[in-house]
């Protein structure tokens, strides 16, 4: 069973979203960095960059296969977790602690689901 | 086993060089390095022992049974490599006058006349030095057309979501943004999604056919339509040109350029036995784009010329020529007759092997297939933990190279199989045997195939921490 906390938003594309006074905080869930496997590189955008939710930002590379990370909403890039870039096992180890990127300026945002929405869509996928 | 470096032993070695027979040049020294590269010092012994093992752990098409799917991995005739060396191809330079390598000229044009008729193209290069090379190529083409009649609004290349990884890549490089088509159930380009996705800003799609399932789309036609009618190009990806050479043309399919795997489909080696061959072609209104020199035959002869907007040279010369000597001695040992022969064979070979599987292992697309199939062991990981990736690393036991594995994206834990026409119904029965045998061993003792392979010289590299900490440089001691 994957871990999807409580307090957190979700995509149906498996990010999560934390927001704190208008900043959202973006990451992987615990459910897509057990489906990649073991993550190997992420590529990131710049801080300053926008982005639009349903279009990608980011792409992660497990041994398996590239994936494509998609922004669930619409914004400026704030922060960019660089840690990631040297040490991207962080996903895999600790995925709600390792987020990407945060947004500000947010203008809109995808229907994001709840704890237990996001596991209903995990269930799906899993049967 | 060890590397040349720890074999290397300091004043040994094999003085193969013959004596110098032209004069003396010294260079300036600022051109020369400070000190002598540390090369291996090996007896010619030793180094023949050395790349015998390194051979002896490695299989390859004449160890055994490599469906390797989307890869072709087809039996390289001899008699292609007797061609290819042939003194008056090897000791050719590539600047010598032109009456004085008639014959070689002779190949290009022979070989890109016979490979544009089985495209439907009107012209060929072969100057891209592999697949992706040409891929990358057609997209010049596809930007040079659009550039030539100042439509600048052209960005966005269409690329399906069962592509292969390096379509969306080629289009990247050549400064396109790619646009990701969706798939139908049957793995196919889904003509709402494409429609919606084609417009003014379309430069072209690109598409393989049969697709990356082993289905051929029947809706091509419609497809390539869709995709002119909003102002676009179809680029042909040639991967998967076994199915069909010699029954069906990309050309008549609508398609305005391919590329093709002269190592793949027509028959020269592939990877390190290579080097690879990634000819691009092209109907008529892109040919005055296409790389250059291009060679023409005239009264006095062949010769070589420089159109006036061709794209300039992507890599140098004539590309891979000798490759183009070996494909071009398989299409003239198989002719017209046995080109269609081979893809047939290949079709029937393929759908032979589904078939003796099909009742034990789930197809994920349950219909006749063209070259290749695509299974899919997700419910096996599931009811056992055994994934695609054991069932791959035990097949090495039985002396089989796994097919394609995790590949294509839509199709979850997936073995992509593609036994090609050169295969003999004994080693498919064999092969399905093995398949079949190793399904029961992942009921009875799923741990025991966790630890697969057990009698290969390696058997799990660690590949997480090669990817994560590549060693890719020799570490000298002191």
């Amino acid at each position: 069973m994957s871990n999807i906390p409580a307090e957190l938003k979700y995509s149906k594309s498996h990010e999560w979203i934390k927001e704190e006074d208008g900043v959202f905080t973006i990451g992987l869930t615990d459910y897509a960095q057990s489906a990649l496997g073991d993550i190997v590189f992420i590529n990131l955008p710049e801080e300053g960059e926008s982005v639009c939710a349903g279009d990608t930002f980011s792409d992660v590379e497990s041994v398996k296969a590239v994936s494509d990370v998609f922004s669930p909403v619409t914004g400026t890039i704030c922060a960019v977790n660089e840690a990631l870039l040297d040490d991207p096992a962080q996903v895999n180890e600790a995925p709600y602690e390792a987020w990407l990127i945060q947004v500000r300026d947010v203008t809109a945002t995808e229907d994001l689901l709840d704890a237990e929405g996001y596991a209903a869509v995990v269930a799906a996928e899993e049967a | 086993m060890k590397l040349l470096f720890e074999r290397s032993r300091s004043g040994r070695g094999s003085d193969l060089l013959p004596a110098c027979d032209v004069p003396a040049v010294s260079f300036d020294e600022t051109l020369l390095r400070g000190t002598a590269p540390r090369l291996p010092e090996i007896a010619e012994v030793d180094l023949g022992r050395h790349y015998t093992e390194l051979a002896k752990q490695t299989h390859g098409v004449n160890d055994g049974f490599y469906p390797l799917g989307s890869c072709t991995m087809k039996y390289n005739p001899r008699v292609n490599e007797e061609a290819a060396a042939l003194p008056g191809f090897t000791q050719l330079h590539p600047l010598q006058p032109l009456e004085s390598v008639q014959g070689a000229l002779e190949v290009l044009h022979t070989a890109e006349k016979l490979l544009c008729e089985i495209t439907g193209m009107d012209g060929m290069s072969f100057q891209p030095a592999a697949g992706a090379h040409g891929e990358y190529t057609g997209l010049l083409l596809i930007r040079k057309y659009h550039q030539s009649r100042g439509d600048s609004a052209r960005t966005k290349i269409l690329v399906p979501d069962s592509a292969h990884g390096t379509n969306p890549a080629s289009a990247a490089m050549a400064g396109f943004q790619v646009v990701s088509v969706p798939s139908n159930n049957m793995g196919g380009v889904d003509l709402d999604a494409l429609r919606r996705a084609a417009g003014p800003d379309t430069a072209g799609l690109m598409l393989t056919n049969p697709n990356t399932v082993g289905l051929f789309d029947a809706n091509i036609l419609e497809i390539t339509r869709i995709v002119h009618e909003a102002g676009g190009l179809c680029y042909y990806d040639g991967a998967n040109l076994n199915a069909i050479m010699g029954q069906a043309r990309p050309g008549d399919m609508g398609f305005d350029c391919v590329h093709l795997n002269l190592h793949k489909t027509f028959s020269t080696p592939h990877g390190g036995g290579g080097p690879g061959s990634g000819p691009v072609g092209c109907k008529a209104a892109l040919e005055p784009f296409l790389p250059a020199p291009r060679v023409r035959e005239t009264e006095g002869g062949y010769t070589l010329y420089t159109p006036e907007e061709t794209m300039g040279q992507v890599r140098s010369f004539y590309g891979n020529f000798l490759v183009v000597v070996k494909a071009l001695a398989y299409l003239l040992t198989l002719g017209r007759e046995g080109i269609p022969e081979a893809s047939a064979g290949a079709v029937l070979n393929a759908n032979y092997l589904m078939r003796k599987l099909a009742g034990a292992y789930t197809m994920s697309y349950d219909t006749p297939c063209m070259h290749e199939f695509v299974m899919t062991l997700e419910g096996l990981a599931h009811d056992s933990g055994v994934t695609a990736m054991d069932v791959a690393k035990r097949l090495l036991d039985f002396g089989i190279h796994p097919p394609t594995m995790y590949f294509p994206l839509i199709v979850h834990e997936a073995l992509m199989v593609e036994p090609t026409e050169t295969e003999s119904p004994e080693t498919l029965d064999q092969a399905a045997e093995v398949f079949l045998k190793i399904l029961e061993e992942a009921k009875a003792d799923p741990e025991g195939l966790h630890q697969a392979p057990h009698h290969c010289p390696i058997g799990r590299p660690d590949e997480v921490t090669a990817a994560r900490n590549p060693i890719l440089r020799y570490h000298f001691e002191g």
